[in-house]
């Protein structure tokens, strides 16, 4: 059976740069995979070319076999990837549960219907059920601009797991969300991601929340992949100590973030 | 649509239709004239609601127009159902055509690009002899089912079919911008790539936004012909199309009844500059842009909104 996802000899240059070069990955459903680098390693790149936001230059991407290159980001999509991005792509001036009922529109019914109405009774309580899910409910009628970063993080995650995608890449999804809230939000994507068979990618700069969610861990480092394992092994990589996280980790300490357990249920 | 508020908008309709006819002549055409310009101008709004201004309506307006005076000079054709057919028809058959290039562009491009077809269809009418060029051509008065009213209740008839398409248009416009698909076009205007990604096709929702705004132009210019009985290349020349926006940015794009409503206040205020100020009129309407761009940014029906706002204050 071919793997859910493969890239092969992936590269992408902009000009005389070469951002990301020589990625061979394979992905399989349920895994969730940490993918970790500093700012310029090519994890964002990697995660645009997977998702057809950018063409790469050279090598091919396998979605379940078939090629995506050349395919817009509306078609990858289509082909079971969906994505979440480091800024929440949202419809900012409308409310959060018109936001969801446009999710649903595209990425459920598919139709684009002209006279039914969009906030019809029914539609409107599947989409709170969601909202209630990612534990938003309560902003469902408040515009989206005027919101917390979190809230707009979620939301913007719920929505692209609507069309329950085979694979589903978050980039930096607790970035720009206070500390105490970032295992938090964790968790309740976590809870949702794991209720499908999705395999999940998340880019994360906190080493804490790759050890507590991330069941392998890819690390990048000047455009290519320098470790590609379990997260325990290439988190003790003393390469990736060095090149990638930047200072020595202790994984004996912090080994009951492994557990998996929410931090605020063990505090 | 619930019982009660369709007997309410046939009430409303009947009362605009017998208001209308009791009107003075020169006021009830100016009223029809509103009413076509107000169908332009709300498929306007449409496209206005995804992000896409559009200065070339013109185009369409002028093409409803044309086919109009030409079925009724050239073909005999005078039935006002198969005249409003057949504009419409030319009109989504031309719009289907550039909106394949036009719906790629966005913001400047898109505005300057429609204009650009606008005036190749001016050009195209001014050189013609045939049709009159510059002058343009008489339109014949229109027929309805057989029954050929006189000269004076033609223009009668106009300003019945003109209402009656207003309310039927304006509800299901109402409706329209009530659906998903209606929706999607704030969600063009406010993130085309979140869109994409949820699997929508944002060419798709412009297009289709794109050949509706057509049609109802087409509607507009085609009563605009019937009821003025002339029509002439101007109606495709750009300033024709900066009037549809002018009276967009007046009414706001809130609600489906604000360019309805702002198209009877600009006929109404025009017709007032140019009796008081027959040199200067066109400062009359600048100052008045001015004020409303000013003190209501969203438009006249932002008026609306601050009462039903402070209705809704008080009562809770």
């Amino acid at each position: 059976m071919s793997a859910l996802l493969k890239t092969v000899n992936l590269e992408r240059t902009f000009g005389a740069v070469t951002a990301a070069t020589d990625i061979n990955v394979e992905l399989n459903s349920g895994e969730v995979v940490g993918v970790i680098g500093s700012n310029g390693a090519g994890k964002t790149t990697f995660i645009n070319m997977v998702t057809g936001y950018i063409q790469p230059s050279g090598g091919d991407i396998l979605v379940r076999g078939q090629s995506i290159i050349g395919k817009s980001p509306r078609d990858v999509s289509l082909a079971g990837v969906g994505r979440s991005f480091q800024v929440p792509q949202l419809f900012q001036e409308l409310t959060v549960l018109e936001n969801m009922l446009i999710a649903f529109g595209f990425s459920v019914d598919r139709k684009l219907s002209f006279l039914k109405p969009l906030r019809s009774k029914e539609k409107v309580e599947k989409a709170r059920a969601v909202l209630r899910e990612y534990e938003i409910e309560q902003y469902a009628e408040e515009v989206v601009s005027t919101l917390p970063q979190g809230v707009r993080k979620l939301l913007d995650i719920a929505m692209a797991m609507l069309a329950e995608p085979g694979l589903m890449l978050l980039d930096e999804p607790t970035s720009g969300v206070a500390i105490e809230d970032k295992f938090l939000l964790m968790d309740t994507v976590m809870a949702a991601v794991r209720k499908s068979d999705a395999a999940t990618m998340f880019v994360e700069h906190d080493m804490e929340v790759v050890l507590r969610y991330a069941d392998r861990v890819l690390a990048f480092y000047d455009g290519r992949v320098l470790a590609d394992g379990p997260t325990q092994t290439v988190l003790s990589d003393p390469k990736v100590q060095e090149l990638v996280v930047g200072h020595h980790l202790d994984l004996g300490e912090n080994e009951s973030n492994t557990s998996k357990e929410p931090d605020h249920a063990r505090t | 649509m619930k019982t009660r508020s369709l007997a309410l908008l046939s009430v409303l309709g009947l009362v605009v239709i017998v208001g209308g006819l009791l009107l003075p002549q020169w006021m009830s055409y100016l009223f029809t004239i509103a009413m076509g310009k107000g169908l332009v101008v709300l498929g306007l709004v449409l496209l206005m609601r995804a992000g896409l201004v559009s200065f070339g309506q013109g185009l369409y307006y002028c093409v409803g127009a044309y086919v109009a005076g030409m079925l009724t000079q050239f073909a005999d054709v005078t039935d006002i159902l198969v005249i409003m057919l057949a504009s419409v028809a030319v009109s989504v058959a031309i719009a289907a055509i550039i909106g394949l290039l036009l719906c790629r562009y966005r913001e400047i491009f898109f505005a300057m690009f429609s204009m650009a077809f606008s005036m190749i269809l001016y050009g195209l009418l001014v050189r013609n002899q045939f049709l009159g060029s510059t002058d343009g051509f008489n339109v014949a008065n229109p027929s309805l089912l057989g029954w050929t009213p006189g000269a004076e209740a033609s223009s009668d008839l106009v300003l019945v079919v003109a209402v009656i398409l207003v309310i039927t248009l304006g509800t299901v416009a109402w409706r329209y911008l009530k659906s998903l698909s209606g929706y999607a076009g704030e969600a063009v205007r406010e993130n085309e790539i979140r869109l994409e990604y949820l699997g929508g096709s944002v060419f798709r929702v412009v297009y289709v936004k794109y050949i509706i705004a057509a049609a109802l132009a087409a509607i507009g210019g085609t009563i605009t012909a019937l009821v003025s009985g002339h029509v002439d290349p101007e109606m495709a020349y750009w300033t024709t199309s900066g009037e549809f926006v002018f009276i967009a940015l007046m009414g706001g794009t809130a609600h489906v009844a604000a360019p309805l409503v702002a198209a009877v206040l600009f006929e109404a205020l025009r017709t007032y500059a140019f009796a008081v100020a027959p040199y200067t009129w066109q400062m009359i309407l600048g100052f008045a842009l001015l004020a409303i761009i000013i003190f209501m940014p969203s438009g006249l029906w932002s008026l609306v909104e601050r009462f039903q706002n402070k209705k809704a204050g008080k009562t809770s």
